[in-house]
């Protein structure tokens, strides 16, 4: 069973901090990954910088552009992989635009990201309209695609986008970019309680959560909360991104605890999930 | 012979196009699609636009001979006359039937991307006809550039927001514009410029444009019985081009499209997307682009803001491949000298962009016979390049 569907079998639910692969030096990415997982984040989600990040906000944009200048590549993140997976066995995701990977090379990106111990990809400008074929490879080389679903997303499409992902999608929390404020969107629970209707594929929602309290809120809709924006802009302006990312985490981490310190628990796992687990 | 059909359904042109955008936008390019559909054949909307073509843009543009200059190269030819379109550039046949799209799907607010302000100030304009808010991103490096532009705009009531990210320059004028789209498509209409971007643009923008081509096919059988040997257009993104080239697509005769090479194709410094990029997918489509082996999208140059893009809209990259049009480059020196010949030998000023069309005929880079018919498209007029020349030739205007 992939990595991403066993840990996603399980009903608690998941706090995925995501972090820019070269910031804020071109190094940190191991030692930040490895920081998150001892604070408690149960994936990770490594963002693969490019120059023109259509679907994110100013921090992330900022923080790829940095990256970029410290020299990173697709090579060098699949390197930083590599050293991760020796030290952690915490579900990996990578988010990457297509471009990038196309021009690396499709089917040796597969297979390098394959055993170097990447669970699961995020491509936010491959639709599964464009990403049909490639996103059948994603699955032929045992990583989860996780496909994104908006709040405009039809009905009839959250169920083709949950059955082509699988394992996990990506509910986007508002219309715009990441990095905005997840308040503006009045009619989240209504939307995510649509997600869970339409698919038994399970879910993380993210896109402008920035707080404890924002991890509280949302976590009791949906499956998992990603938290990007919000950790970058702490590791910029720290003087110890290692701490920092260690502390924040670990707060982030308290919006998923009940009262009693208890982790708040999740839906219950259709028969037919936890029936196809055994591959 | 087949009859040319591109796109395919899913707005491919054979492999280049497509919809690489994320999600939040597929609803939006669905709903643009089926509306555009509706209304391409539909004979009050035409008539509407055909009207305002008449009435407001000035249509149909001359096409003139340029007798000067075909003595100097023994060649006929004649000049498409987009520069004399209300605006002055061809850019207005696209904003004005995108504008009309807008008001049918309801939408109240309009957002543009520019780089030198040339789409900019034409999406303004017809901003301001319709009473509709509009708002032009544009590169902080490009309001530097174009003051004049920016307060033209201004001036028609348009808001310019100015993007401080990447280069500040068109490419990223785009990435901000598709995000302002993206967290406001519920009542906004993006107004793209060019034939690029996800499909249904690149496919709607050709439509509107391909009246150039049209009218030319027209006006020179009336003129000389018959088709023209070549047609010669620039492109950046390439509307232009598709424009005129679209309407002669299933015929004989030769195409060419000139793009900017800058200070030459052996320097860094170059817009030559055709010459010396590769595949790519950018702006929400798979097209030919100037990218690293990084696959990070590399900074264009060209003295001409309008060639300065590093993509190119999908149908060319389609056309380069199928050999239908051939794909010439000239240099921001061989563009200014071009600017010269035709203001000092047929007093007219054109663009710097139509300037690299002109520029393939002086420099005799195309195959053509002796008194072959060649139709140039004259783009734009050049009013709005003529501090840039001052400062290429060393002249102090202030």
């Amino acid at each position: 069973m992939r990595r991403i569907a066993e840990l996603f079998a399980e009903p608690t639910k998941k706090l995925v901090p995501f972090i820019t692969a070269g910031f804020p030096s071109l190094d940190s990415t191991v030692e930040l990954v490895l920081a998150a997982e001892q604070a408690g984040a149960d994936m990770v989600e490594i963002g693969m910088p490019f120059s023109d990040p259509l679907a994110d906000g100013p921090v992330i944009q900022e923080a790829s552009q940095i990256a970029l200048d410290n020299g990173i590549t697709v090579k060098t993140i699949i390197r930083q992989v590599e050293a991760v997976r020796k030290k952690s066995s915490v579900p990996l995701v990578l988010m990457g635009y297509i471009n990038p990977i196309m021009r690396y090379g499709l089917d040796q990106f597969l297979s390098d990201v394959e055993s170097a111990g990447v669970d699961g990809l995020i491509l936010p400008d491959l639709p599964p309209e464009e990403g049909f074929d490639i996103y059948k490879k994603v699955k032929s080389h045992s990583l989860s695609p996780i496909l994104l679903v908006a709040p405009n997303t039809f009905e009839p499409r959250i169920r083709w986008i949950g059955t082509m992902a699988e394992d996990l999608m990506y509910a986007v929390s508002i219309l715009g970019v990441t990095g905005s404020t997840i308040s503006a969107n009045t009619k989240l629970k209504e939307y995510l309680g649509q997600i869970r209707e339409n698919t038994d594929t399970p879910f993380v929602v993210g896109f402008g959560i920035s707080s404890k309290e924002d991890v509280a809120a949302v976590a009791p809709l949906a499956d998992g909360v990603v938290v990007g924006s919000a950790l970058l802009k702490k590791i910029k302006s720290a003087d110890d991104p290692v701490a920092t990312t260690r502390e924040f985490i670990e707060e982030l981490k308290e919006g998923l605890l009940d009262k009693k310190g208890i982790k708040v628990s999740g839906r219950k796992i259709p028969e037919s999930r936890s029936s196809t687990g055994s591959e | 012979m087949t009859t040319y059909s591109q796109p395919d359904d899913a707005g491919h042109y054979g492999e280049f196009g497509g919809k690489y955008v994320p999600e939040t936008l597929i609803p939006a390019l669905e709903e643009l699609e089926s509306v555009y559909y509706h209304l391409k054949d539909d004979s009050e909307f035409q008539g509407e636009l055909d009207e305002l073509h008449r009435e407001y843009t000035g249509r149909p543009s001359p096409l003139t001979y340029a007798p000067r200059l075909s003595d100097d190269l023994k060649l006929n030819i004649f000049l498409k006359r987009e520069d004399l379109n209300h605006t002055g550039a061809h850019k207005i046949n696209n904003t004005l039937g995108q504008i009309l799209l807008a008001r049918k799907m309801g939408k109240t607010r309009i957002i543009a991307e520019t780089g030198a302000g040339q789409h900019g100030v034409a999406t303004a304009t017809v901003a301001a006809k319709f009473g509709l808010q509009c708002i032009v991103y544009m590169g902080e490096e490009d309001i530097r550039r174009q003051q004049l532009n920016v307060f033209r705009m201004e001036l028609l009531g348009a808001e310019v927001r100015p993007v401080n990210s990447g280069s500040k320059t068109l490419k990223d004028a785009t990435n901000e514009a598709i995000r302002d789209w993206v967290a406001n498509v519920e009542d906004t209409y993006y107004l793209i410029g060019s034939v690029v971007g996800p499909h249904p643009y690149p496919m709607i923008v050709r439509d509107f444009q391909k009246i150039i081509g049209e009218e030319t096919k027209e006006q020179f059988a009336a003129m000389s019985g018959g088709l023209p040997d070549a047609l010669v257009a620039c492109v950046g993104g390439g509307s232009n081009a598709i424009g005129i080239f679209y309407p002669f697509i299933d015929d004989d005769v030769q195409m060419y499209a000139v793009e900017a090479s800058g200070l030459g194709l052996d320097t860094e410094k170059h817009a030559a997307t055709m010459s010396l990029g590769s595949q790519g997918i950018f702006h929400g489509a798979s097209s030919y682009l100037l990218h690293n082996d990084n696959g990070q999208v590399q900074l264009p140059h060209s003295i001409s803001a309008g060639l300065d893009y590093p993509g190119i809209g999908p149908e060319h990259s389609y056309l380069k491949t199928s050999g239908r049009v051939k794909y010439l480059d000239a240099t921001d020196n061989e563009a200014v000298q071009a600017f010269r010949w035709l203001s000092e030998k047929e007093g007219i000023i054109p663009a710097l962009e139509s300037a690299h069309a002109l520029a393939v005929l002086q420099q005799r880079k195309t195959s053509m016979e002796k008194w072959d018919n060649v139709v140039v498209n004259l783009s734009g007029r050049g009013d709005k390049d003529v501090n840039t020349i001052a400062d290429y030739l060393g002249k102090d205007l202030s």
